[in-house]
């Protein structure tokens, strides 16, 4: 395996990462809407939000892929792959960010929304100010583990003809036949980006501990 | 509007007036057929029984808690359930929690600024000056840099007691202050309430704190079963309470202290 054979992975890399990218920030912008809309206390809203997320986490990634990009296609809507994936992981990750950050919200204790209404603050400056700066610190434990989640799925992109890390190095190892050597070098990529956001996370999670001693 | 045309009915000195103000949880009634009205500068302690309501009814006034029937009026706002006379009525009346409630990740500088900012729309400059004024005034302003979980109990307590007063509210609700607070460090927050009541505040404290009561009350009411039961002077209050409950009540406070 030479120079242009690892050029070609790390291309491959490059688009694992700029898909985990386009998953998180997407997700992480509707996940808010979820959250929020989740524990806005209006009934159909916390209904609704709640199926979308039971609908996102109840089905595999796969399929919610194979109906964005070859299912509308069918009834004649052809997205741009690029197009595809990103509303498909922006779906994926919007309802699992919000399901956690629902979670944290719901986890900043009760007198801190009655304080912050007896100060008269409106609901933007409650949410802004007050509870999500506490949320957020909650969740990032759990946050950053979706993220190690998140870009491990991205290989799933390569159903709808995304090269991606796993796509390319199945594309280099039938080129070369070794599969040990292209999928170790593979698993190596992969390991350098989760590992560290995992012991981030393990750090933050450990660090939390302690302060709420 | 018609706001002058409401209070004209309450008396004109009339900070806050509830009518006939009864409150559910559910099948539960929490409040019943309460009648109150506390006059400018007015203070009142509220006693009871755990359960009796007294949480539930001072927090109808700055409606932490909705009511069902009856009314609320404060300084002339009907209390109704539309955000513009809650806003109104929050404007007007602090509350100071058992838990102090204060945001943790804020120092207690920043604590005592978010609301006047946010919600008075008054300038950074002005709102610090006012919280280190207040601050000041809590006898705590060496302490405006650190967070919260830095200080006693009692230090926090006064803190949410001055993060209160930078609203420049015309009421102050006081839900048990002094009861998280280790004993050590409750006069250190009693002593704040009285020297705020000595400026004439307008004051309703739920508090078993008799010696406060004796000392700073105008009235004292004691609630039962969701019901006020007896309103008196102090010294009507504890020398010659008028009700079976209110004995037996004081009799279990008066051992305990
Ligand atoms: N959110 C709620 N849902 C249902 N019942 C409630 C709720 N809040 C309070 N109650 C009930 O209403 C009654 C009055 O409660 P409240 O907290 O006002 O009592 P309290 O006099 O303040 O008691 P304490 O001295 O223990 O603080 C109690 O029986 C309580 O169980
Ligand atoms: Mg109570």
């Amino acid at each position: 395996m030479g120079e242009a054979e690892f050029l070609f992975l790390l291309t491959g890399l490059k688009w694992t990462v700029l898909l985990s990218l386009v998953g998180f920030i997407g997700g992480g912008v509707f996940g808010l809407a979820v959250a929020l809309l989740r524990t806005s206390g209006i009934a159909p809203l916390e209904r609704g939000t709640a199926s979308y997320i039971a609908l996102f986490q109840g089905t595999p990634l796969l399929m919610q892929l194979f109906v964005v990009y070859y299912g509308l296609a069918l009834i004649g809507l052809k997205l741009d792959a690029w197009v595809a994936v990103a509303i498909g992981f922006t779906l994926h990750a919007s309802a699992y960010l919000g399901e956690i950050w629902r979670g944290s919200i719901e986890a900043v204790p009760k007198g801190q929304t009655e304080a912050a209404k007896a100060l008269s603050l409106h609901y933007l400056s409650r949410m802004k100010d007050v509870i999500l700066p506490q949320a957020i610190r909650i969740s990032l434990p759990a946050t950053v583990g979706f993220l190690v989640q998140l870009i491990k799925g991205t290989s799933l992109a390569a159903i709808v003809g995304f090269t991606e890390l796993t796509r390319a190095g199945n594309i280099i190892s039938n080129q070369t036949f070794k599969p040990l050597l292209v999928f170790g070098i593979v698993g190596i990529l992969y390991f350098l980006i989760c590992w560290p956001l995992s012991l981030y996370g393990a750090h933050l999670e450990r660090r939390m501990a302690t302060a709420s001693r | 509007m018609n706001e002058a045309a409401t209070s004209a009915a309450a008396p004109a000195n009339a900070m806050i007036d509830m009518f006939h103000v009864e409150k559910w949880y559910g099948d539960f009634q929490a409040l019943t057929d309460i009648n109150l009205s506390v006059r400018k500068g007015e203070k009142i302690v509220l006693c009871g029984p755990s359960g009796s309501g007294k949480s539930t009814l001072i927090r109808c006034i700055n409606h932490l808690e909705g009511y069902q029937k009856g009314e609320i009026r404060v300084g002339g706002t009907r209390l109704g359930d539309d955000a513009r006379t809650i806003d109104a009525v929050r404007r007007e009346v602090g509350m100071v929690f058992q838990h102090f409630n204060l945001f943790p990740h804020m120092t207690v500088l920043q604590n005592c600024m978010l609301a006047p900012m946010r919600s008075l729309g008054v300038g950074k400059a002005q709102a610090e000056a006012t919280a280190r004024e207040l601050l000041q005034r809590v006898r705590i302003a060496e302490q405006a840099e650190k967070y919260p979980a830095q200080l006693s109990g009692g230090q926090q307590q006064r803190v949410a007691i001055a993060r209160a007063l930078c609203m420049k509210p015309k009421v102050m609700l006081f839900d048990e202050p002094t009861s998280a607070l280790d004993p050590e460090m409750v006069k250190e927050v009693l002593d704040t309430m009285i020297a705020l009541a000595e400026e004439g505040m307008t004051m309703i404290c739920v508090t078993h704190e008799m010696g406060f009561a004796r000392q700073v009350a105008d009235r004292v009411i004691f609630m039962a079963g969701g019901a006020i039961v007896e309103e008196a002077p102090p010294e009507a209050f504890f020398s010659a309470p008028r009700h079976e409950r209110t004995r037996k009540f004081l009799g279990e406070i008066l051992q305990k202290h």
